[in-house]
């Protein structure tokens, strides 16, 4: 069977798993080099979901329960491409994230500010044969953490998309443009190559704002892509 | 054209909100044919402590050795109740459990079928990217000729390997992220 395998990627623009900034890196990350295998049928293929399982209105975070959230409401749009420019077409976007006051509805979160009772914080989407998803949601708050003294996350989305293999998976974060925090944020910081974290941080963008109602921000995801030519296994 | 893939973050502590809603702990549905395993375990992190801010997804084939993919073309049977997609969140004290079935044999380098096997990602707050490794089956005699099994250390290869418990057909496998034991983590990029 003739496959072809998945580009390598390019160097630094992607996290080492060992990042001491980060201090939940040092425990849980492994000691020992990775065992480097060619791409099989296993890597090249990966999950895929029934278009049914999606509810369309899990994509607008500010509808989820019987009043308006507080906060800024925004539009998060964008496509996801793979690296040869390709849209990635139904494949599934979830996404989670905090409250306006920097607080996630999940047990562990004990930062003491208010829960939205109107705001859940968890959304999900599939791509369409252009590549493009969109949600509505309310601007994340900043938060602190334990980190370090002092230690504050920059807002931001978590994003986490299949692609059509099990070698694209990608588990993300996305940010805002301008945010004072991002310069001292261990996890932001993780990737070596500058430019590629700063792909990280979301583009405001007049096209999908809505006046009177909502400001929209950009944020384009690259999946990994094809080798051109298939190799002899 | 040529662009870059975009830099992996971690699921930080509170992914639960967001991915519950695809959970799956029970891969085969009755009527799934192949013969059914449990196989449960712990993470540990690097002082031998219990995640409980992980999930593991899991990726097989059927028990045919089909994967419903349209890039497997082989000529074997796809069976509608069976994804071989798995997610399984571990508990407070870093355990994790699920079900489904022995996947048959694939294709590998060369054409050789490699030993059934599950392929596993591992997710967790701490973790900037994910890990992927992969589960062998006890006792299979196809694991000595497995092309990516015999790229691995002989002294590591255990950790990939299901262990038999007192309980049929309940397996135990358990991730070690860091230290002596560790489990054998695969370089595919992400």
């Amino acid at each position: 069977m003739k496959l072809a395998g998945y580009r390598p990627l390019y160097p630094g623009t992607q996290p080492e798993h060992l990042h001491p900034p980060y201090v939940s890196s040092l425990k849980r990350s492994p000691a020992k080099p990775q065992v480097r295998i060619p791409f099989t049928l296993s890597e090249v293929t990966g999950p895929s979901f029934r278009p049914e399982i999606v509810n369309p209105k899990a994509c607008d975070l500010t509808k989820q329960h019987s009043g308006e959230p507080l906060g800024e409401r925004i539009i998060v749009s964008g496509r996801v491409l793979d690296e040869n420019a390709r849209p990635v077409a139904n494949t599934i976007v979830e996404i989670w994230q905090a409250n306006a006051a920097g607080r996630y509805r999940h047990d562990v979160d004990q930062h003491n500010a208010p829960l939205d009772p109107n705001f859940t914080g968890c959304g999900h989407a599939i791509t369409n044969e252009r590549g493009e998803y969109r949600f509505v949601t309310i601007h994340p708050g900043q938060y602190p953490w334990r980190n370090h003294y002092n230690a504050w996350r920059p807002a931001h989305i978590h994003f986490s998309l299949f692609g059509p293999s099990f070698a694209t998976r990608l588990v993300t974060q996305m940010y805002f443009p301008g945010d004072p925090l991002l310069p001292f944020d261990p996890i932001f910081n993780c990737t070596a190559d500058e430019k590629a974290r700063n792909r990280l941080i979301s583009v405001f963008d007049w096209e999908t704002t809505i006046p009177e109602q909502a400001l929209g921000y950009r944020f384009d995801l690259i999946l990994r892509g094809r080798e051109a030519t298939p190799m002899e296994e | 054209m040529s662009l870059q893939a975009t830099t992996s973050q971690t699921v930080g502590p509170f992914f639960s909100i967001g991915l519950h809603w695809l959970n799956q702990n029970d891969l085969a549905a009755a009527g799934v044919s192949g013969e059914r395993v449990t196989i449960q375990g712990r993470i540990r992190d690097g002082d031998g402590n219990g995640v409980p801010d992980a999930y593991l997804e899991i990726w097989q084939a059927n028990a045919h050795g089909k994967y419903a993919h349209p890039e497997d073309t082989q000529k074997k049977i796809l069976e509608p109740g069976f994804s071989g997609y798995g997610r399984v969140p571990t508990d407070r004290e870093g355990m994790f459990r699920f079900t489904t079935i022995k996947p048959g044999p694939v294709p590998g380098p060369g054409d050789e079928d490699q030993a059934p096997h599950l392929l596993v990602s591992v997710f967790m707050r701490g973790l900037l990217r994910r890990l992927t490794t992969r589960i062998y089956f006890p006792d299979d005699p196809r694991n000595a000729a497995d092309y990516i099994l015999s790229l691995v250390e002989p002294e590591r290869r255990a950790t990939l390997i299901a262990r038999r418990t007192s309980q049929t057909g309940v397996l135990e496998w358990n991730v070690v992220l860091h230290g002596g034991d560790e489990t054998v983590f695969f370089d595919l990029g992400l």
